[in-house]
């Protein structure tokens, strides 16, 4: 098995779906069979390398960088193919593999309209591609390609198959359907933050040249070496800092770059929904552990306060939008930027409790509301509306899907036992104790504050749950033949509902592969 | 003796022009013009490659005038390639309109004959020669559909401008002439550095700059490019915006890093300017416009702003960091001409199915013409500079360059270009939005006009460029390799 070691396997994750797609584009239009199964066969091969990695993969080390491989890419700017994974990007890459799986499968049954599954399926795979390559990227001009990459599909599907009732466009006097202004509003939200990241970037890769080997370089672990070493100081490292913060903090989203969230999230069709906020928010938080924390040290202390003020700002405002809303779909996009607040919030803390606690919140996050906006999705298919308030009554008119909402809402408001309780619980007891160094005051009021969060999230959830599981069914429905959870629903979902279960009761599927990387990070960058 | 391998590409295109305005006389069926002209520029490339291969270095000739270096070979390269894309492109829309054709293809060839002589031209004179010999041929191919007011007005703005730019451009050379008391840009470069503190000097810097700033049609001097570039026959359009530009580019690299090269600190200033307005005002400019080729005009001008960016870090660098420079123009140059030459061969072929050339015309061509649509998507994100598409990479040498300098100003640039790539997506996407999420219009036409085949040679144009853009944005190394080699332009010789 050397060569699936040697960067074999991680590439044939990466790339294996985007070559789907194009055997997908050369399939006949009219063959569904051909198209659904190519789908099926390209996103199922990455869940089972990524299963044998799982086997594979040397906990003890989980710091070093395994299966990974460098090679030549662009020799003229040194830009590298260099992947890898460590105890850090390993359960996301796993997620996204699985994930962008299970979407694939909960399409078969469920073509949004227009039409076409042939580009549909392939733009799946497109961003399954960009997905996981983001998360193997070891070269600053790689991840950049990848992160990028994630653009254009996104923006196909929320632009072609997503909402299409009008809406007014805020600032304007004009009318545009949703799914229009949503679309271009993600695309150019997420590009004017990665503008300034790939400065950041190159700015990294010109003061590296000036420090030991003295070769200018976009290698992120060369960089963590010597921003470890204290490479990167003063007003520049402030600067590069910033633009980061942009890039990755529009795509988290933080407050108050969040707002093309709720727009994107409500306006895509249910897959988009689900890959957007299942995998996509992450590599914006990926971002700060992978790239900004570890080398820029120094100015992450001082960035650290604001960023827990931001993050508990984007908790307590998610909840309260949460509160606010009557569309159950924009409620759970809401929910995600108060989810996502928390991740930020342990991140902030600089600490290996903070820290996995925010991978460990991400992974909660991307199989809890991915789950979410799966039932969401298949709910708005059959009553035709989003409206919460015409919805009541859903229990007994779908019995597995109500309890399957159940489930993933109670799953979702952090209950001890499920999935989303380590993140939050872990990254407040992070709060409690920052870093060294850090204004105690400022985090354990942010603690406080987050625990006042997890309150409203429990509020909004259960309100939610109340309005539209429990009730008697208006008599609109009445006439409908709602038909319950199909084959194809149940076996995307049973599985994400199977790993909320196992990883809340048994965190350390995920702190067994981070703990040791995370504690090797924070050793390395902030000596503790 | 004069070295005839160096100069046997810029034979056999004066050659292969004069065999087509021969064969136009004799010929019934016009269209053996255009295969002429495929041909001869096919067989241009031969001493191209075999010059590219051998192991003798720099060839001069004229006394230093004339000189095919790596720079020369890989500019002349890119021309020769533009000039076959836009041949193809012409073929089918200059035989549907009744076009004088042998006319055409001779123009258009000696215009490609004024950017290889241009690519090789080291003193003042062969520049001039060389520019003049890309524009005039244009002046009168922008107008060539002469029943269109919009293309005699194209035409005659072109034709006035280009006068004017022509006479600042000769007014400055004068004056340098006159200080330096030579016309090579070597023998220029060795006493310029003396010249800095000189009025007169300074003056004549600024003229040649602004008469290659309309050849490159930089804001301020872009007037005449959207009145143009919409009224002139689309080919000719593309190949204004992709090979004229280009020599405007290849002019400036010369001009700059040869002959001014010790004067960096005058010129880079305005240059600064040049760059800012050229990207910002075209960016804004492009936001309002319902013409898809307005649109592509607006946007040349703003990718002119983008090449230009790279000068500015000239005064503040060392050789190494020009070489960089001029390879990161180059980089962009050859990026760019593939993607705005892909996007011009699809206004070809998407104007004649949607019966129209404006972005509201275009839509819904998702569903009658998808693999346009694909390649609508493919070119206009593509000069947006999103990845995988080539265009990312363009952006990444320029911004590389800019932010590697260790200068504020430098930066200050990089973060105004920064911002208007993200507002150039707005324009680009407005495009694809229309192609593949707007309802087909009642405007459109029948559906044996708008489901016929594209052209052979048009779809083997768009097939050309479309190919370098998808497989340059995942292997950059394959115009690195080439745009490397013209470090050497700044390296001094």
């Amino acid at each position: 098995m050397a060569w699936f070691d040697n960067g074999w396997g991680l590439s044939l994750i990466v790339f294996l779906p985007i070559a789907g797609a194009l055997v997908i584009l050369l399939a006949p239009k009219k063959n569904l069979t051909a198209i659904k199964s190519f789908g099926l066969t390209f996103t199922a091969l990455p869940v089972l390398l990524a299963a044998i990695m799982i086997a594979r993969f040397d906990y003890g080390a989980g710091s070093a960088f395994q299966f990974g491989t460098d090679l030549s890419w662009i020799a003229s700017i040194n830009a590298r193919y260099h992947i890898g994974i460590d105890g850090i990007s390993f359960p996301l890459l796993v997620l996204s593999t699985v994930l962008t799986m299970l979407a694939v499968i909960y399409t078969f049954n469920h073509w949004p309209e227009p039409h076409n599954p042939k580009a549909f399926m392939a733009l799946i795979l497109v961003l399954g591609t960009a997905m996981n390559g983001t998360f193997v990227a070891l070269d600053l001009v790689l991840f950049f390609v990848f992160f990028e990459l994630v653009l254009l599909p996104m923006y196909f599907m929320i632009g072609i198959w997503g909402d299409k009732t009008m809406m007014k466009v805020p600032g304007f006097r004009i009318e545009a359907e949703t799914r229009l202004y949503a679309a271009i509003k993600f695309f150019v939200f997420t590009l004017f933050g990665s503008a300034f990241m790939l400065l950041g970037f190159l700015a990294l890769y010109y003061r590296s040249g000036e420090v030991a080997p003295f070769v200018r370089t976009f290698d992120i672990p060369t960089l963590i070496q010597a921003g470890s070493q204290g490479a990167f100081t003063g007003t520049f490292a402030f600067l590069v800092f910033g633009a980061l913060f942009l890039g990755f903090a529009v795509k988290v989203p933080m407050w108050p770059l969040h707002t093309w969230l709720p727009d994107a999230h409500t306006a895509a069709p249910t897959v988009g929904s689900v890959l957007l906020a299942g995998i996509l928010l992450k590599l914006g938080s990926y971002g700060f552990i992978r790239i900004s924390l570890p080398i820029l040290p120094e100015e992450a202390h001082h960035w650290a306060p604001a960023i827990a003020i931001l993050a508990v700002i984007g908790i307590i405002y998610g909840a309260l939008a949460c509160l606010a809303q009557s569309d159950m779909k924009r409620l759970i996009a809401f929910s995600s930027v108060g989810h996502m607040g928390f991740v930020m919030l342990g991140i902030s803390t600089l600490t290996v409790v903070g820290i996995n606690a925010a991978v460990i919140g991400m992974v909660a996050h991307g199989l809890i509301t991915g789950l979410l906006f799966f039932v969401a999705g298949s709910m708005a298919h059959r009553y035709h509306t989003r409206e919460m308030a015409k919805l009541g009554g859903n229990q007994k008119l779908m019995p597995k899907m109500g309890a399957i909402l159940g489930f993933t809402a109670i799953a979702s408001l952090g209950l001890p036992g499920l999935a989303g309780f380590w993140g939050e619980f872990m990254s407040l007891v992070g709060s409690y104790n920052p870093a060294l160094g850090l204004n105690l005051g400022v985090f354990r009021t942010a603690m406080v504050v987050g625990a006042i969060g997890t309150v409203l999230t429990a509020g909004y959830m259960l309100w939610m749950l109340q309005r539209v599981n429990l009730g008697e069914p208006s008599g609109e429905w009445g006439s409908h033949a709602l038909v319950d959870a199909d084959v194809y629903e149940l076996t995307a979902w049973v599985p994400l509902m199977v790993l909320i279960v196992a990883v809340g009761v048994f965190p350390k599927l995920v702190f067994g592969a981070t703990n040791g990387a995370v504690a090797a990070l924070v050793a390395k960058a902030f000596g503790g | 003796m004069i070295d005839y391998l160096a100069l046997a590409p810029e034979i056999i295109i004066a050659a292969t022009a004069v065999v087509v305005l021969l064969a136009d006389l004799w010929l019934v069926r016009k269209y053996w013009t255009a295969i002429i002209a495929v041909v001869g520029t096919t067989a241009a490339a031969i001493p191209l490659i075999v010059m590219a291969v051998s192991t003798v270095g720099d060839r001069e000739l004229f006394g230093g005038s004339y000189v095919v270096d790596p720079f020369a070979l890989v500019m002349k390269g890119v021309f020769l390639m533009a000039g076959y894309v836009v041949l193809l492109m012409s073929f089918s829309y200059v035989e549907s309109d009744n076009y004088y054709e042998g006319e055409y293809y001779f123009l258009l060839l000696v215009s490609i004959l004024g950017s290889l002589v241009l690519g090789s031209a080291r003193d003042l004179i062969s520049l001039f020669v060389g520019i003049e010999l890309v524009a005039s041929p244009m002046y009168v191919l922008a107008g060539f559909r002469k029943g269109d007011l919009k293309s005699n007005e194209a035409a005659l703005k072109y034709y006035l401008l280009g006068v004017l730019a022509s006479a600042l451009l000769l007014y400055g050379s004068s004056f340098v002439f006159g200080l330096t008391g030579s016309l090579t840009f070597d023998g220029i470069a060795s006493v310029a550095g003396g010249l800095v503190h000189e009025p007169a000097f300074v003056m004549a810097v600024l003229f040649i700059l602004a008469g290659i700033g309309f050849k490159v049609s930089a804001v301020p001097f872009h007037f005449w490019a959207p009145d143009t570039y919409e009224g002139a026959p689309t080919p000719i359009t593309a190949y204004l915006s992709v090979s004229s530009k280009a020599a405007g580019f290849v002019a400036l690299l010369a001009v700059a890093y040869r002959a001014f090269g010790p004067a960096s600190a005058t010129w880079a200033p305005v240059v600064w300017v040049l760059a800012a307005l050229s990207m910002t005002i075209a960016n804004l400019s492009a936001l309002k416009q319902d013409n898809i080729v307005r649109m592509l005009a607006y946007s040349s001008i703003s990718h002119a702003g983008f090449m230009l960016v790279p000068f500015v870090v000239a005064p503040y660098v060392g050789a190494d960091g020009l070489g960089n420079a001029v390879a990161a123009t180059v980089t962009y140059l050859i990026i760019y001409a593939f993607m705005n030459l892909g996007a011009f061969a699809l206004v070809i072929a998407g104007s004649r199915k949607a019966g129209s050339g404006t972005v509201d015309g275009w839509a819904g061509m998702a569903t009658y013409a998808p693999g346009l649509a694909f390649l609508g998507a493919v070119f206009f994100f593509g000069l947006a500079g999103i990845p995988p598409l080539a265009g990312w990479f363009a952006k990444f040498v320029m911004f590389r360059v800019v932010l590697t300098a260790g200068s504020g100003w430098a930066v200050g640039l990089a973060v105004v270009a920064a911002l208007n790539s993200v507002v150039a997506i707005y324009y680009y996407a407005r495009v694809v939005k229309a192609m593949w999420m707007d309802p087909v219009p009642a405007t459109v036409p029948d559906r044996e006009v708008r489901e016929a085949a594209v052209p052979v040679p048009l779809a083997l144009a768009l097939g050309i460029t479309a190919a370098i853009v998808l497989v340059v944005g995942a292997a950059p190394g394959l115009v690195t390799f080439f745009s490397d080699a013209t470090k050497t332009l700044a390296g001094g010789g």
